[in-house]
């Protein structure tokens, strides 16, 4: 008989303990943290709740970052968008399409309506995914992650974040406040492929930033690495290449030839695996497309209105 | 834990929350509303679709406990008439579209689809298509849903 | 739309009835969420079920203890196959399944033991504790390794009735069929095409989750509400397990989310049963998203080869060809598989020289059985592949190859059966190809900017037309309808009709189960058109009725609709003679025959009124159950494959246009037309539905849909963020034709619908892929990595 057979009393400890801590201000939660570095931070709960959900994760704290409103802000700090960590997609997609266009196209791709309302950059940027959606546009943008604790405030590049398959720079009692973007100063975009025409994670990303102030590019690969990457020796590349043909000024195509070289770099830039999303070949393939695609594009929108209006 | 909030328009509290539970357990079996769906519990499916503070989100990624104090509405609180009884245009547009084969999607569409023509009263295919692109049907092959929330925007529209 | 021979004039004067678009009789229910699906059940003090899988694909049980488990506070029960009180296997055909694992498991998330707990945390924390000592086994993952001189057998001691002529124990079941002589066709074949093909495992992905509550009753039965294709296949393997009279297990079907024949098999049925009564309490199962996959049957991948030679004139000679259906760790519907894809291999064509063998196989793969169109589909996909590829070899159009070797009513198949019922394959063929093209280019504005939700990748942005190429393919298809092969098809109903407030109330009780497909409006509908009244009252499908059989095959509309009638029309007959006894003596026209129900009343058939319902029958009720059951069939020779087996065709055909992303491997459809024959259109609204649905899930075949299994037997995308369906923004517009040609065989002319229009959407889809990359494309699902050589 495997029924418990002295069952009367009713049992109290059963279910996994767990404690939900409720900060109501950015402080209570530093302290919180600190107090409890194991502690799980959650604010859309898309990568959370789907671990404890499915019996993945167990933590012992879950700490609730939904009523810390200065989360859900976003502001203009000189040339810079401090944008809170928990803005939502949706949010990013419909205010910053002009000051952050690559990181709104990215916005859009997330998963779904659904999500792209609750999500926001700090749980991409908690979860460290190598196919978070958000990591190319902030590296292409050179983003800075703005890390705090009870200790204090730091900024890290965002091509620093990354340390490996879902791990990030944060010590164990930070969390993410905010993140830092400049403007854009030049077209932006955004690629992702997905084995679906919605409602995808990415089987490999790409996003390219022209900054024609700076007369430089910048590039962000996602889920072709280990972790987001930057394709620098494409942008090395493509900088040299506009510079020595006087691009900027002269808005003149750019030659098949640089956009191909430019390409191979990227695809180059790559340490993609086989997995069940796609093979290592195809996103090399996939990011080297995407690079010269999203050169066009944005190469074309520097030439026509954006650089014409600048010029104007 | 103990967690208060408002579902649609009545204030509730559900006792012995566990700390790891979703908002749409709770609905389900703690507060007596099954309306949402549980199909896939990692918000690719749209099935447990409900508005927080009026945004549609999914609530099985939604902790219990970050639901307290907020109002959530569910598929439950959509149809309309002093006593809840009269079905809303997207309910009445569903069932005569054709819409609903199993039914399993329909309360997350619904959800969806009635948060889509109240922000876009004129919505085109292409918008349809999109804002319903975190719904999943397996049913229907979609044809007919798409019909439902025409008509539920034209009628919509024609009753002002 | 051509009629149907069908009383037409029977339905006049009565709403509702059979042909009209009637609106589903649960839809208000499930609009406004209150229609109880099997996961929304609530028992008072109910405890919830869990079953602890195992992890390996192959492994010996060395030990198990269940002791922390079972002093884990909250829990009420742990089961494992020690504790199991009478039989240990259950199956559909072959009782070869481990109710729970018996020292061996065979496939990776097989069930290994069951906890009882009152929150399922609590469950899952006490399965967590739960120790098992695994050895793992060499794995059998294809037909090299499960053939192999010394390979593992997964049966060793088979006793069923294909163990003796199949040709290894690892295989299932193998059927050829073979008719006139290939050889010699060869020989005289101006072209010869000569592929490989390979199908994906397919999942069905229904949303609503499998699910259950058992409760203990006092007599020391139980009463189990469940969802599931067919209550009583699911008694009959029940109660043996329970060790209870199959009259002490009451089974009442509960709301079901969706089917596709992943509830055909059993999932938690047995187990939620053993918890409720070794507890004493309700107990309740619901299967998570990951668990789901490993809780039920996906459809068979296969790997297919075929030879086919045609004449210079375009007249198809011979074909050959090899179906391997790999149907994993146990039996399931394996057999019926291997039939259809067998004797349904050459397609809608006509052959005279046909040398065809399908198997199906004994893996450590997850096991394979019903999914919409089973064998049907994946023959389909090789022989349409086949079909483009010889028309090209003979310069003809696809479409004109494949109407020159249509089958038509007449024809005989390669099992020697004759079509005896319209099939019109060759205008199924002209309907799809005559609709107007939609337009190219469907992403650009007027605004000038490309809307990329009109493009391949859609929202992920990846092109603005650059690399993009239209292609458009055809495809048509044959499936059977119903059980076939000498099995008692039949369906119960039970049909009453009396005066309620005055007024005529028929009700219509069966065990069909409604998994979404719209049984319950068509039965209503049935009893409108036969017994002509307004009201039926549909009561809830359980086991207190006989079977309706199993809601798959296309058949309930044909089987347990025709039960409805028979039962209707019995009932009728016995109206009528009341009406006689009572009121016979005033007016001759009660003698004569053909006296009609309408609008609630009895009318002769010139529509004179002879009396009201309510007056014939008084205070009296009429009251009939009756089993219906449809045209016998045979089993196909085991050594030639010759044999009546099915009791109707089914016929199905699309055009795909497609946008293709070539530089990525993207691919939108772009429309998805279908053509169908559906014999009579019971209700256009819910069919047109059907065949929508079953053309989508096509086409998520096609594009996007598999369970991938590594060579270890681990299913390695068990979640849907892996294992993708189509969303809205993958699913075209997907225009229907529906032609009502009857069969004169089956009730009102009807043809069974739901599984058709699977099989021709996927090649459909691929052909179109292939005219816009001109590559070969022998698989699907059909990945960026084959279109661009990654």
């Amino acid at each position: 008989m495997r029924t418990p057979s002295d069952d009367p009393v009713r049992p109290i400890e059963k279910r996994t303990p767990m404690e939900f801590l409720r900060p109501g201000s950015w402080e209570e939660a530093l302290a919180a943290k600190a107090e409890h570095p194991a502690a799980v931070p959650i604010a859309g709960g898309t990568d959370v709740m789907v671990e404890i959900n499915f019996d993945q994760r167990r933590p012992e704290h879950l700490l609730d970052l939904n009523r810390i409103g200065d989360l859900y802000e976003w502001e203009t700090e000189g040339d810079e968008i401090r944008l809170g960590a928990s803005v939502p997609y949706t949010r990013i997609m419909e205010e910053l399409r002009a000051e952050l266009p690559g990181l709104a196209l990215a916005a859009h791709t997330v998963g779904s309506p659904q999500i792209r309302n609750r999500g926001g950059v700090g749980g991409n940027l908690g979860a460290a995914s190598p196919a978070g959606d958000s990591h190319p546009p902030l590296l292409a943008a050179g983003a800075q992650v703005e890390a705090a604790s009870v200790r204090g405030t730091r900024l890290i590049p965002a091509e620093e974040f990354y340390t490996g398959v879902k791990r990030n720079a944060l010590a164990p009692d930070e969390l993410i406040r905010a993140v830092r973007i400049a403007r854009a100063d030049g077209p932006q975009q955004f690629s992702k492929v997905g084995t679906r025409n919605a409602m995808v994670i990415a089987v490999c990303a790409f996003s390219l930033a022209l900054h024609p102030r700076t007369r430089t590019v910048r590039t962000g690969i996602g889920s072709a690495a280990p972790t987001p990457v930057r394709a620098r020796a494409a942008e090395d590349f493509l900088t040299a290449a506009l510079d020595e043909g006087g691009c900027w000024e002269s808005g003149r195509p750019l030659p098949p030839s640089a956009a191909r070289q430019f390409a191979e770099l990227a695809a180059g830039a790559c340490n993609p695996i086989d997995d069940v999303r796609g093979s290592a070949r195809y996103r090399r393939h996939a990011v080297a497309v995407m690079a010269r695609r999203t050169l066009g594009w944005t190469w074309d929108a520097y030439r026509g209105g954006e650089r014409g209006e600048r010029c104007a | 834990m103990r967690v208060n909030l408002t579902v649609n328009g009545r204030p509730r509290q559900a006792d012995d929350v566990w700390e790891g539970e979703s908002l749409l357990y709770v609905l389900r079996e703690r507060l007596g509303l099954p309306g949402s769906k549980n199909a896939c519990e990692q918000g690719e499916c749209g099935s447990c679709t409900v508005r927080l503070d009026g945004v549609p989100v999914c609530a099985c990624l939604v902790a219990a406990g970050q639901a307290e104090g907020r109002e959530v509405v569910t598929v439950e609180g959509l149809a309309t008439g002093g006593d809840g009884t009269e079905l809303s245009v997207v309910q009445q547009a569903f069932t005569d579209a054709g819409a609903v084969q199993c039914g399993f999607c329909t309360p997350g569409l619904l959800v969806a689809a009635d948060e889509l023509i109240r922000r876009n009263p004129g919505p085109s295919d292409a918008d349809i298509r999109e804002a319903l692109s975190g719904n999943l049907c397996r049913c229907t092959g979609y044809e007919m849903i798409l019909d439902a929330v025409r008509l539920a925007a034209a009628r919509a529209g024609e009753a002002g | 739309m051509a009629t149907a021979r069908t009383p037409a004039d029977l339905t006049a004067g009565t709403r509702g009835g059979i042909g009209e678009s009637v609106l589903r009789p649960d839809g208000t229910l499930k609009v406004t969420g209150e229609f109880a699906y099997a996961s929304d059940l609530w028992h008072e003090d109910m405890l919830w079920g869990f079953t602890l899988r195992s992890p390996h694909a192959h492994a010996r049980i060395l030990s198990a203890d269940v002791s922390a488990a079972l002093a884990t506070p909250g829990v009420y029960a742990v089961l494992t196959h020690d504790d199991l009180p009478a039989a240990t296997r259950y199956g559909l055909e072959i009782q070869d399944t481990p109710v729970l694992a018996d020292g061996v498991v065979r496939y990776h998330g097989e069930p290994v033991a069951l906890v009882a707990a009152d929150h399922p945390e609590t469950a899952r924390r006490a399965a967590a504790r739960i120790r098992i000592a695994y050895e793992e086994l060499p794995v059998v993952h294809d037909e090299e390794s499960a053939t192999a001189p010394g390979a593992p057998l997964l049966h060793p001691a088979r006793d069923d009735s294909h163990a003796a002529h199949v040709p290894h124990p690892n295989v299932v079941h193998r059927q050829p069929v073979v008719r006139g002589d290939v050889a010699a066709a060869r020989a005289r074949a101006a072209a010869v095409v000569t592929g490989d093909y390979e199908v994906g495992m397919q999942d069905q992905a229904f949303l609503g989750p499998e699910s259950g509550l058992a409760v203990p009753a006092e007599d020391g039965g139980v009463d189990l509400y469940i969802a599931t294709q067919w209550l009583h296949a699911d008694l009959r393997q029940i109660a043996p397990v329970l060790g209870l009279p199959e009259d002490k297990v009451r089974m009442t079907l509960s709301g079901v989310g969706g089917a596709f024949g992943g509830r055909e098999d059993l999932s938690m049925q047995a187990h939620a049963c053993l918890l409720a009564l070794r507890t004493g309490k309700p107990v309740k199962m619901v299967y998570n998203r990951f668990e789901s996959f490993f809780g039920h049957v996906h459809r068979h991948p296969a790997r297919l080869h075929y030879e086919h030679g045609a004449s210079s004139d375009g007249r198809l000679l011979y074909v050959k060809a090899r179906i391997l259906l790999d149907g994993g760790a146990y039996a399931s519907s394996s057999p019926a598989v291997v039939g259809n894809a067998a004797s349904l291999a050459v397609g809608p064509y006509v052959v005279d020289h046909v040398d065809v063998e399908a198997l199906a196989l004994y893996t450590n793969n997850p096991p394979c059985g019903a999914m919409r169109g089973f064998g049907a589909v994946q023959a389909c996909f090789a022989y349409e592949a086949q079909m483009d590829r010889l028309a090209d070899r003979l310069g003809l159009d696809p479409v004109e190859f494949r109407q020159r070797n249509a089958m038509a009513q007449g024809a005989v198949m390669p099992t020697g059966q004759v079509v005896d019922a319209p099939a019109p394959v060759a205008e199924l063929l002209r309907r799809v190809k005559a609709r107007p093209l939609p337009p190219e280019r469907p992403w650009e504005t007027a605004g000038g900017g490309p809307d990329i939700r009109a493009l391949p990748g859609g929202l992920s942005n990846t092109t603005h037309g650059e690399g993009v190429v239209r292609g458009v393919g055809y495809a048509v298809g044959i499936k059977n309808v119903g059980f076939s092969e000498g099995f008692d098809d039949y369906s119960t109903a039970r049909v009453r009709l009396e005066v309620t407030a005055g007024q005529p109330v028929a009700t219509v009780h069966t065990a069909m189960a409604e998994v979404g497909q719209g049984g319950v409006t068509v039965h209503a509908q049935i009893a409108r058109t036969e017994l002509g009244v307004t009201r039926v009252v549909l009561q809830p499908a359980d086991t207190r009725v006989g079977s309706a059989g199993s809601t798959s095959a296309s058949r309930q509309t044909y089987v347990t609709g025709g039960a409805v009638r028979h039962a209707c029309r019995a009932v009728r007959e016995k109206v009528l003679a009341l009406g006689r006894a009572r009121f016979g003596a005033y007016h001759p026209a009660w003698a004569h025959a053909g006296l009609l129900l309408e609008g609630g009343k009895v009318t002769t058939d010139a529509g004179e009124v002879l009396a009201g319902l309510a007056e014939v029958l008084e205070d009296e009720a009429v009251d009939v159950e009756c089993e219906w059951r449809h045209r016998p069939t045979e089993p196909f020779d085991l050594r030639t494959g010759r044999g009546n087996g099915h009791v109707q065709y089914s016929f199905a055909a699309h055009r795909a246009v497609v946008d293709v992303d070539t530089e990525l491997g993207l691919v939108k459809v772009v429309e998805l037309a279908c053509a169908q024959d559906v014999g009579k259109a019971m209700n256009p609204l819910a069919v047109t539905g059907q065949i929508q649905g079953g053309t989508t899930q096509g086409l998520g075949l096609a594009v996007m849909e598999e369970i991938v299994v590594s060579a270890d037997g681990l299913v390695r995308n068990p979640s849907f963020t892996d294992y993708l369906i189509p969303t809205i923004l993958d699913t075209p517009a997907i225009p229907v034709d529906i032609l009502e040609l009857a069969d004169e065989h089956a009730p009102y002319g009807l043809r069974g619908a739901g599984e058709a229009p699977t099989l021709s959407a996927t090649p459909a889809v691929v052909a179109a892929i292939r005219a816009a990359t001109g590559l070969p494309l022998g698989r699907v699902p059909v990945r960026p990595e084959h279109l661009t050589g990654t």
